[in-house]
């Protein structure tokens, strides 16, 4: 049963249609991610559920209850903005106690609920200071409880972290999925961070120019994406052109070698079709023994990276990146040195060339 | 400048008394940017402050005295500078209110982009268009035989005059202040509109305020000091205003500046002490307000820095 449903959502600004046809359901209590480049539409279709951009057509239901055209201070939702928003000309306590005392909340409620929501942030101490005196992540998570405060149907996060240096990133992202979690809010978070999209998200959605790529799990999302720009944008990606021999066997050409998957990932193709063999750097391993594919490999970079090291050979006619664990026993191979890698066919995504 | 400083540095370290002409010299070219600054204030602002001050004691031989500043509580001067303050308060408060609304029309109102550039352009004009060809151009338009009164009235049968208004009086005077004021309030609120992000008013919006609400809540409280300062500008402009109003009307309307100017211009009533003594007055009415702009601002602004 979604709690909040989109219906061939889109947006065009005159000409330029910026969200096409979008489609979404969320579920009570789901953590679902916007995940995609800058202009792809996602904040767009932030701005459409919180009321401050219309659609051009289509509708959006929250709860039950048709709020296409209702006005943003109507739709019971909160909102954390990339640059905090909060009110400068009020402390942490007027700024948590703002949607409430919009609602008409008596002062002992307000009183109550503001001191839940700052000892849930864990900022209980600093009501009484004003924004200028809190250091950004403070702030955000000030901007968090005033979302919150009023008791929203839905939490929309519009790059949230964005403006935060990464430990507080880190740290900030954590405590949000954890409160997230404990008032079981349904929620919408907007990020270019793919780090930050499949480690907070129950579901991401990847979009690229205005649709929605991929909706799915963190896991199926990078395992298993199913379109081309999905696999690019989401985690790193080695790309080997290959051939179609036989689509019924699996066989495809790599180079000279013929390579065999698992049939169905060639499935609907004819022979001779040029294909492109995608593969993540941790599923390409150093030496002959880890796959069933086995390719010659010239070393041509090492870069250190403390607990890993990613490699950058030439193999295939392409250049492909693999990582190994750093082993105090075992240096790393030399630039310019040969060797062999190999992979598992079962982990290779075929995509189109 | 950085040569000198990178020069001295090693040696100053090494050698104190071969560093430190250096030094001084490098300090010296850092104050030479700010000179004309404190050279213009002492010129234009300190000395004739003492001068007038000074003035405003002397009697014509020469002598100290305090019939100056006595004559200040004279009943025509007080009329003066009530009238003074009456004015400058009412086109301020007017050119305030006024250049504010503009100002939100055109910076928040979603209006064309082209229309603000077109707006500021024309208020610096307008800002900076005062005495004789401001009075002109109303006596023109709005005096008994200017061109609006007489379309009026010929097109559109309507008697501006019968209605009780009167170019020459002090409601006449003020809307002439307002051609001024209301461009300069435009010109210098502008960037304070300017700095209302609209992340606010979305998030007042999202937690479920109207647009009533989120303005006398977060938006009118943020843009209060730059008002107060804004209707203190233009207080001190409509408070010091001589040739449009002396255009207008000549001497009928006694403000501090025509009173002054008598006293100054050698006719009968020739006494440049006591014009001292009405600038001081004027100087200590500046002070006061200015005073009375700064404790409001500091309330207005304890959420700040």
């Amino acid at each position: 049963m979604s709690f909040l449903k989109l219906s061939a959502v889109s947006k065009a600004f005159g000409a330029n249609v910026v969200v096409k046809s979008f489609d979404l359901s969320v579920r009570k209590g789901e953590f679902v991610s916007f995940l995609g480049p800058s202009g792809c539409g996602k904040t767009t279709v932030l701005r459409m559920v919180s009321g401050f951009e219309r659609p051009t057509s289509g509708a959006i239901e929250i709860g039950g209850r048709d709020v296409t055209h209702l006005p943003a201070n109507q739709r019971q939702i909160g909102m954390v903005f990339q640059s905090y928003a909060l009110f400068p000309n009020m402390s942490v306590f007027g700024n948590v106690a703002f949607g409430l005392k919009i609602a008409g909340a008596s002062k002992p409620e307000i009183a109550s609920r503001v001191k839940e929501m700052l000892d849930l942030i864990q900022l209980g101490h600093l009501a009484d200071r004003y924004p200028y005196q809190l250091s950004g992540g403070q702030q955000q998570r000030v901007a968090l409880a005033r979302a919150l405060a009023a008791r929203p149907q839905v939490l929309l996060l519009d790059e949230p972290l964005s403006a935060l240096d990464a430990k507080i990133r880190v740290s900030l992202r954590d405590d949000i999925r954890a409160i997230q979690r404990e008032l079981n809010i349904t929620t919408i978070f907007v990020t270019h961070d793919q780090e930050e999209a499949l480690t907070i998200s129950d579901r991401v959605v990847v979009m690229n120019g205005g649709i929605a790529e991929q909706c799915d799990t963190p896991h199926e999302i990078y395992n298993r994406p199913t379109t081309r720009f999905v696999a690019g944008f989401v985690g790193k990606l080695n790309n080997i052109p290959a051939i179609v021999v036989d689509p019924d066997a699996g066989t495809v050409r790599v180079e000279s070698d013929v390579v065999t998957l698992e049939p169905r990932a060639v499935a609907g193709r004819k022979a001779g079709d040029p294909i492109v063999l995608a593969l993540r750097p941790e599923a390409v391993s150093m030496g002959t023994r880890s796959g069933d594919v086995v390719l010659e490999a010239k070393v041509q970079e090492v870069y250190f990276l403390g607990s890993v090291i990613r490699l950058k050979v030439a193999a295939a006619g392409v250049s492909l990146s693999l990582d190994i664990f750093n082993r105090a026993d075992a240096p790393p191979p030399d630039v310019g040195s040969t060797t062999h890698v190999s992979f598992s066919s079962h982990a290779v995504i075929v995509l189109d060339s | 400048m950085s040569a000198l400083d990178t020069a001295s540095a090693p040696v100053g370290r090494s050698d104190p008394g071969i560093g430190r002409p250096l030094a001084r010299f490098s300090g010296f070219w850092k104050w030479l940017g700010v000179l004309p600054f404190f050279l213009f204030c002492a010129l234009f602002l300190l000395a004739p402050i003492v001068t007038l001050t000074d003035g405003a004691f002397r009697a014509a031989d020469g002598g100290y005295t305090l019939d100056n500043i006595l004559a200040l509580s004279s009943p025509n001067i007080v009329a003066s500078y009530s009238l003074s303050i009456r004015l400058s308060l009412v086109s301020a408060a007017l050119g305030t209110v006024t250049g504010l609304l503009l100002a939100y029309a055109i910076i928040l109102g979603g209006l064309p982009a082209w229309v603000r550039p077109v707006f500021l352009t024309f208020s610096g004009v307008a800002s900076n268009f005062a005495g004789v060809p401001l009075a002109f151009a109303f006596i023109a338009t709005l005096g008994r035989l200017g061109l609006v009164t007489i379309v009026l009235r010929e097109v559109f049968g309507f008697n501006l005059y019968a209605t009780g208004f009167n170019l020459f009086s002090f409601w006449g005077l003020a809307l002439t202040y307002l051609y001024f004021q209301m461009p300069l309030m435009l010109l210098v609120i502008t960037p304070a509109m300017d700095g209302i992000r609209r992340e606010w008013r979305e998030a007042a919006e999202s937690l479920g305020a109207t647009r009533r609400q989120y303005w006398t809540m977060v938006a009118l409280p943020l843009i209060t000091p730059s008002v107060l300062g804004c209707f203190l500008l233009l207080f001190a402009n409509a408070f010091g205003t001589l040739a449009t109003v002396y255009a207008l009307t000549g001497s009928n309307y006694s403000v501090v500046p025509i009173v002054l100017f008598q006293q100054i211009r050698g006719n009968v009533l020739y006494n440049p002490n006591l014009g001292y003594a009405l600038a001081l007055g004027m100087v200590a009415i500046m002070v006061v307000s200015n005073v009375l702009y700064m404790i409001l601002r500091m309330r207005a602004e304890r959420w700040h820095k």
